[in-house]
């Protein structure tokens, strides 16, 4: 079967949207709940964060997330025991993303293959090195049919970023700018950064992420890309919010 | 001068990928490999230059005033029946080894044209340093700092703050040196142009665990010149050093590695006993995982999240050690020890009453082991006497009068 990201994108070039939740949050069994309201919404594509305790690349909203998860006790293991069966019900990609160390201590083969097994369609690990991938899991993520995707930043220069294409599978994340999560930086000086993506003229379709909080900073990233994904915003509305449905039409109906 | 020794050679050193057998390594996201790609390839280019060279060592001899003492120890040698030697590193300027790799680091920075620096800190004492070389360069300087380690160590914030360096609070996790390296990561991460990371161990992603290293390896340097004018050997019998991240071992270590007749001994802190659910012995208590960018050993949960260690020294209260030392541990190069935090209180007192010197916490974890090594009465053992104890009086204080 085709992978379902490379399936959303062979039916959907423009405007796609990702959405960031951390799995086991704001409540530990709210992992399912959210993603099938998020689903019905119209979200294209959900990433689910699995929370670490010593997240680097992440700002406060999304740190606290995650630490609140660790405290409500969500787990690796947790995790797949609440994915198992999911795709009953939900039909849209969904990508874990997560740091590289749970991973390893669970082992990385066993990882991916509870990935297929469960229906988790791609995984993002922002700390793990383009040439371990290449030299020790890259086979296993290919034969499992599980999309590893890679991130690029304003920073990264233009050699390494057709590198970063060429290994990355279902899309490329571009890091809006060089920062954890959450900054409110003004999009407005990206855009020498996104016209390079764009002429660059990469194999995968790309998806702009960091910064995206509402319809107007969705609408600017879109304007370059294939889409764009949402993380620090919807968490501080999901955490603010009472009912996860109420919470998440909203949310969605103020982007779309 | 030999911190630009080639280490090609040797197994105990780092390979060509930044690995030290199966340790080590960049394990950095995106956001900060162009940081580090510079830094791993500008590192050795810097660091063999001679102009370089030149200025590290004549800062460090007319600034931090170095060499510093080996100082034979003849109290404390009659105690343990065997010939002690203290490197002292606490009679530095600032009170610990910190600042050689401080001096050097900030030497590079501004040949990498960088405008500012951020460092973290546990103790204090790696803080101060970079507080001071700051204001000797006339840099900006943001000091990160575990909440907890503000509390206990406040001297050395006054210290920072009164250099001119900002001390910002790391409120996340369990408030101490974990935290304030994952906060200066993030700040790295968010200015990843002008800014250079001073990081203060022989940790973190490479190149920063063999570069911190060579910066501290005048430390065994000296001691090698040292010991063949006192004893007419430059090889001691027992090389001991506390651990925490590494860097004073690193550094003791270092021209040591591979002279396989030297023992090497990493004491690491045992807190209130290693099965006590509060300790910071990541040998004993660890297994292989990425912290801070670096594989390691690392204590963790078995769901791979960072558990947060315990130490009454601020300096060792981290939960994985440099990668340098897991491959010593690995492969049985050096022993690994652990001292509890009252066996370190214990030689604290001990080093004041029979040598009048006031050692720092961590320095104190290892002269605690001096009574669990085999010496024979000839053998020649040096401690790397890290820093100075004035920091820590408050605690000292509190356990005198329990």
């Amino acid at each position: 079967m085709q992978n379902r990201i490379d399936q959303l994108f062979a039916a959907k070039q423009h405007g796609v949207l990702n959405i960031y939740c951390t799995a086991g949050y704001p409540e530990l069994n709210d992992t399912l709940p959210v993603m099938t309201a998020l689903q019905q919404h119209g979200a294209d594509l959900i990433e689910l964060g699995m929370p670490f305790s010593d997240p680097l690349a992440d700002g406060p909203v999304i740190q606290d997330s995650g630490t609140r998860a660790l405290k409500n006790g969500m787990s690796v293991h947790k995790l797949f025991e609440q994915l198992a069966g999911f795709r009953d019900r939900i039909h849209v990609p969904v990508i874990l993303m997560g740091y590289f160390n749970p991973v390893l201590l669970y082992g990385v083969e066993a990882f991916v293959k509870k990935c297929a097994e469960v229906g988790v369609d791609g995984v993002i690990l922002p700390d793990l090195p383009m040439a371990e991938y290449v030299a020790e899991y890259k086979t296993i993520f290919e034969e499992n049919n599980v999309n590893l995707i890679f991130l690029v930043t304003p920073e990264t220069s233009d050699e390494r970023i057709r590198q970063l294409d060429s290994l990355s599978k279902g899309f490329l994340y571009a890091v809006s700018s060089s920062s954890t999560t959450g900054k409110d930086k003004d999009m407005s000086h990206q855009q020498a950064y996104f016209e390079r993506l764009q002429q660059l003229k990469l194999q995968n379709p790309v998806l702009i992420g960091f910064g995206i909080k509402d319809k107007a900073t969705f609408d600017a990233a879109c304007r370059y890309t294939n889409g764009a994904i949402i993380g620090t915003a919807f968490i501080k509305a999901l955490g603010e919010g009472k009912d996860i449905d109420d919470t998440v039409r909203n949310f969605i109906g103020s982007i779309k | 001068m030999d911190i630009a020794i080639d280490t090609s050679k040797s197994r105990y050193h780092i390979d060509k990928n930044g690995y030290y057998g199966r340790f080590g390594g960049a394990y950095v996201p995106e956001m900060l490999f162009p940081n580090v790609d510079e830094l791993q390839h500008k590192y050795m280019e810097v660091l063999r230059d001679p102009a370089f060279q030149q200025e590290f060592e004549a800062l460090l001899r007319d600034y931090v005033g170095r060499p510093s003492p080996l100082y034979f120890a003849k109290r404390l040698s009659e105690k343990y029946q065997a010939k002690i030697f203290l490197k002292r590193e606490d009679l530095n300027h600032t009170g610990a080894h910190k600042i050689n790799n401080t001096i050097g680091q900030i030497l590079l920075a501004k040949r990498l044209g960088k405008k500012r620096i951020i460092a973290e800190t546990g103790a204090g004492q790696h803080g101060v340093a970079t507080a001071t070389v700051c204001a000797l360069m006339g840099m900006e300087c943001v000091v990160y700092m575990g909440s907890v380690d503000i509390e206990r160590q406040a001297p050395n914030v006054s210290r920072m703050k009164m250099l001119g360096a900002t001390v910002v609070a790391a409120t996340s996790g369990s408030q101490t040196l974990k935290d304030a390296t994952n906060e200066a990561i993030r700040d790295w991460i968010n200015n990843p142009v002008d800014t250079h990371y001073i990081l203060g161990t022989a940790a973190g992603p490479h190149p920063y665990p063999d570069m911190v290293a060579r910066l501290q390896s005048v430390i065994s340097e000296e001691i090698r010149k040292q010991l063949q004018e006192k004893t007419g050997s430059g090889l001691p019998d027992y090389v001991v050093a506390c651990i925490g991240g590494g860097s004073n071992a690193a550094g003791a270590f270092f021209h040591y590695l591979d002279e396989e007749e030297v023992k090497l001994v990493a004491v690491e802190a045992g807190g209130k006993g290693v099965h006590s659910g509060h300790s910071a012995a990541t040998t004993q208590l660890g297994k292989i995982g990425i912290i801070h960018a670096s594989k390691t050993l690392l204590m963790q949960t078995e769901d791979g999240q960072i558990t947060e260690p315990y130490s009454i020294s601020a300096g060792l209260d981290y939960p994985g050690i440099g990668p340098m030392h897991a491959h010593l541990y690995e492969t049985g190069r050096a022993m690994f020890l652990d001292a509890t935090d009252d066996e370190a209180l214990a030689a604290a007192y001990e080093l004041c009453k029979l040598e009048g010197i006031i050692p720092a916490m961590e320095s104190a974890h290892a002269l605690a082991k001096l009574k669990d090594l085999p010496f024979n009465p000839d053998d020649v053992v040096v401690v790397c006497l890290s820093g100075r104890g004035d920091k820590d009086l408050n605690t000292y204080i509190r356990h005198m009068n329990k």
